[in-house]
């Protein structure tokens, strides 16, 4: 990986133009593939209540926006945003294994992903031990996905490199490998906890180990950005780098998703605005 | 999991809007700081190669012209050189400030008149044309300090013929060095692309350049020949192919007359097995694709390492299926229109000659305009060295593939060439990198990139691909005479 490149490149697939219908649909896809995410300590029932039923309906008064992907909580909460979710086609994801540095023993994260999964989740986003990662424990860092993936029975697993803290792309490309040999249904950049998230270099060099991956092996591994992706122009950034790098074939839920809690309302101001040539104010659509 | 429906995102149409471009109907020759009509009372218009449709009337210099328009620079240099270097400065710094308060316009006439993506006339033509003003403005008052403090002065009159390929950047490269070192310059623009150098005329104006300090002299091949045969020309600076520069080099052969040439090239573009594959294939791409191929230094001969060159070639062809050809005004265009009918001709003739010789032909599939000119990215492999797509510089989007073993194999095939431009390594070692870059007879070679530049570095070639420098310290030496 050659760093100035790959930042060249993911810069230059930010300014493809997005314009009229092809922004009004580009929204659509990206709110469609939004894993709308709550990770607070102060979260309670209440709080992810309210997010699942934005999630479902995002915007009441624009019945062509879809709904979201998934709703993304901490494992002690699936079960209420399960209930909030039945019926709706909208997922329940949880974060679990110890979620987000990772720094617990294997027995803690399998009992936390087992918990989310008994509870209802349909997605579980496991953090990678970067502590096992950068010391060389390549094994180590394996056999936990192996573990996980396991334990998650028919639910989806999705695994968090929180590429930040991996310190270059030659290793977001190596640990996006290791987790995809390690049977992950997608790869996820980033906690959201971390310095940095889904930059646009690391989705591009996640992008590239995907398709690799597919075109030797023949499995499709989706792929997740979250952290830092909070306005529109990002998000659409986001959807031309899956589109250059993959395919349009990529471009849907099933393979795609983008994790976020404040982007939403922001697609949201700039579909309105499409529609009605003005830009609206926060105040126009409900928070959660 | 409920499956949804697949939905294809396609990019709506994103033209660049043209409506504030105001070009007149007509323009005149621009001598003795003013435009006026040409001795020979003919106009002829310029083609927008996209459409086919004419955009303004250029006036045609012929042989009185070019009189003029030396007699004009001769009468203005005097005052121009005895300028102080401060001075002479202000005014390439004002020229550069309205090149960049007229961005928007330059790319968007730059882009009809010539086929080039807006997206590189607006990234790449006109801001690196404002930083070579910028950058020469800055060595005016400092000139001694380009050539090891000695006591120089400027040379008189220049007579500067620039190509079709980067009209507005070429003018840019001429004038700014010229102009800071205390020469006054005839510019001859080409005959396809003539339009953003007579709007740089227009912000000569603007910038109240003295008259005669610039010139632009428009017209065919036939007014550059008059010109750089004008008796009073004290230097002539040419860009363009081997053929012509041949010829000039010819017409000033025993006259004492200083020559720079910066011609054609068929330059490697060399991939080891040890390279960051994806963003090589990236420098592959943006080192014949840029501009439809349409650069003297463009990386037509691409030499890959046999270990790899399977999965490169696999990897190429992916990305090349998803480049955007068609209206360069759109803001999503990557490969434009090709310049002229008869460049379309030269490349098509080519191509032909290589699937005649035995290369493998790959051309992506992609809707094409009906009218313009167009040539579709297009791959050849299995080409031996021997294969006139492998020796002759094709100027177009296409590439040719040949394969190498070992470094010194890479070192003997790149250097085998009558051109010497410009070259690329691809590699993560750093030691290696260095070596053959060494061992290349090119005059520009990059490492890990393809096609940047920079107004601070040296630009120019080796063997056929020409002489004398260009940007950079290097590039004031051909427009100085040292005096003491």
């Amino acid at each position: 990986m050659d760093r100035v490149g790959v930042e060249e490149r993911a810069a230059q697939l930010g300014k493809r133009s997005i314009k009229t219908t092809a922004k009004q649909q580009g929204i659509r896809l990206a709110v469609s593939m939004l894993d709308l995410t709550t990770l607070e300590g102060a979260d309670t029932p209440g709080k992810v209540r309210h997010l699942c039923a934005k999630g479902v309906c995002p915007a009441p008064t624009m019945p062509e926006i879809p709904s979201v992907a998934a709703i993304c909580v901490y494992s002690s909460l699936v079960s209420v945003a399960r209930e909030a979710l039945q019926g709706t086609g909208v997922k329940t994801a949880s974060v679990a294994t110890g979620f987000p540095a990772g720094q617990v023993s294997l027995e803690a994260k399998l009992r936390d992903t087992e918990d989310a999964v008994a509870a209802g989740a349909d997605e579980i986003d496991m953090v990678i031990s970067r502590e096992a990662f950068l010391a060389g424990d390549d094994t180590r860092v394996q056999h936990e996905i192996v573990t996980v993936k396991e334990r998650c029975g028919d639910a989806h697993l999705k695994v968090i490199l929180e590429t930040a803290e991996l310190g270059s792309y030659d290793h977001v490309r190596h640990a996006s490998m290791l987790a995809m040999e390690a049977g992950a249904d997608f790869v996820k950049t980033s906690t959201g906890k971390a310095s940095a998230g889904a930059t646009p270099g690391v989705c591009l060099v996640m992008l590239e180990a995907i398709r690799d991956y597919a075109d030797r092996t023949g499995r499709i591994v989706g792929f997740k950005a979250a952290g830092g992706v909070s306005t529109s122009k990002a998000a659409l950034h986001r959807l031309v780098l899956v589109k250059e790098t993959l395919g349009d074939e990529w471009l849907t839920p099933d393979r795609l998703r983008i994790g976020a809690s404040s982007v939403l309302n922001d697609l949201l101001m700039q579909y309105a605005k499409t529609e009605t040539g003005r830009y609206g104010r926060a105040e126009d659509f409900s928070k959660e | 999991m409920s499956v949804r429906t697949t939905v294809v995102w396609d990019y709506a149409p994103a033209p660049e809007s043209a409506d504030h471009v105001r070009l007149k109907d007509r323009y005149g020759l621009f001598i003795d700081g003013d435009f006026s009509e040409p001795a020979s009372g003919r106009f002829v218009p310029s083609i927008n190669p996209a459409t086919e449709e004419p955009i303004a009337e250029v006036a045609y210099g012929g042989p009185d012209d070019v009189v003029a328009a030396v007699q004009s620079a001769r009468a203005a240099h005097p005052k121009w050189a005895a300028l102080p270097g401060l001075e002479r400065a202000k005014y390439l710094f004002r020229i550069a400030r309205l090149i960049q308060e007229r961005a928007r316009e330059l790319a968007v006439v730059e882009t009809l008149d010539g086929g080039k993506p807006l997206r590189e006339s607006r990234d790449v033509d006109i801001p690196l044309a404002a930083a070579h003003f910028f950058h020469y403005a800055g060595w005016a008052d400092k000139l001694r300090y380009g050539v090891n403090a000695r006591e120089v002065s400027p040379l008189g009159v220049v007579g500067q013929i620039v190509p079709w390929n980067f009209p507005l950047l070429m003018a840019a490269w001429k004038l700014a060095p010229a102009l800071a070192c205390g020469n006054v310059a005839i510019l001859k623009p080409a005959e396809t692309t003539p339009l953003t150098a007579l709007l740089l005329a227009e912000i000569c104006q603007e910038a109240e350049l003295p008259p005669g300090v610039v010139t632009v002299l428009t017209g065919d091949g036939d007014t550059g020949a008059a010109l750089v045969r004008a008796p009073g020309l004290n230097k002539v600076a040419f860009t363009g192919s081997t053929a012509v520069g041949r010829d000039i080099q010819a017409a000033l052969a025993g006259t004492n007359i200083p020559l720079t040439l910066e011609l054609g090239g068929k330059s490697a573009n060399i991939v080891f097995e040890d390279a960051a594959l994806d963003q090589a294939v990236e420098g592959i791409v943006n080192g014949i694709f840029f501009n439809q191929g349409h650069v003297c230094c463009a990386g037509s001969r691409l030499l890959i390492q046999e270990s790899v060159h399977d999965e490169v070639i696999a990897k190429l062809w992916q990305r090349m299926r998803r480049l955007r050809v068609g209206d360069p005004l759109d803001k999503n265009t990557d490969v434009g229109a090709i310049n002229s009918a008869e460049q379309l001709a030269r490349i098509e003739a080519l191509v032909a000659a290589g699937e005649e010789e035995g290369a493998s032909r790959q051309t992506i599939e992609c809707e094409l305009p009906e009218r313009g000119y167009w040539f579709a990215p297009t791959l050849f492999t299995d080409v031996s060295p021997a294969h006139r797509i492998a020796v002759e510089e094709i100027f177009g989007p296409v590439v040719s593939v040949l394969t190498f073993r070992t470094q010194a194999e890479a070192i003997e095939k790149a250097n085998n060439s009558r051109y010497g431009l410009a070259a690329g390594i691809w590699t993560d070692k750093g030691a290696k990198a260095f070596e053959v870059a060494s061992a290349l007879q090119a005059g520009v070679v990059w490492q890990n990139t393809y096609n940047h530049f920079d107004p601070t570095a040296a630009f120019g070639g080796y063997k056929e691909s020409g002489f004398g420098r260009e940007g950079g310290p290097a590039g004031l030496r051909p427009y100085l005479q040292i005096v003491q």
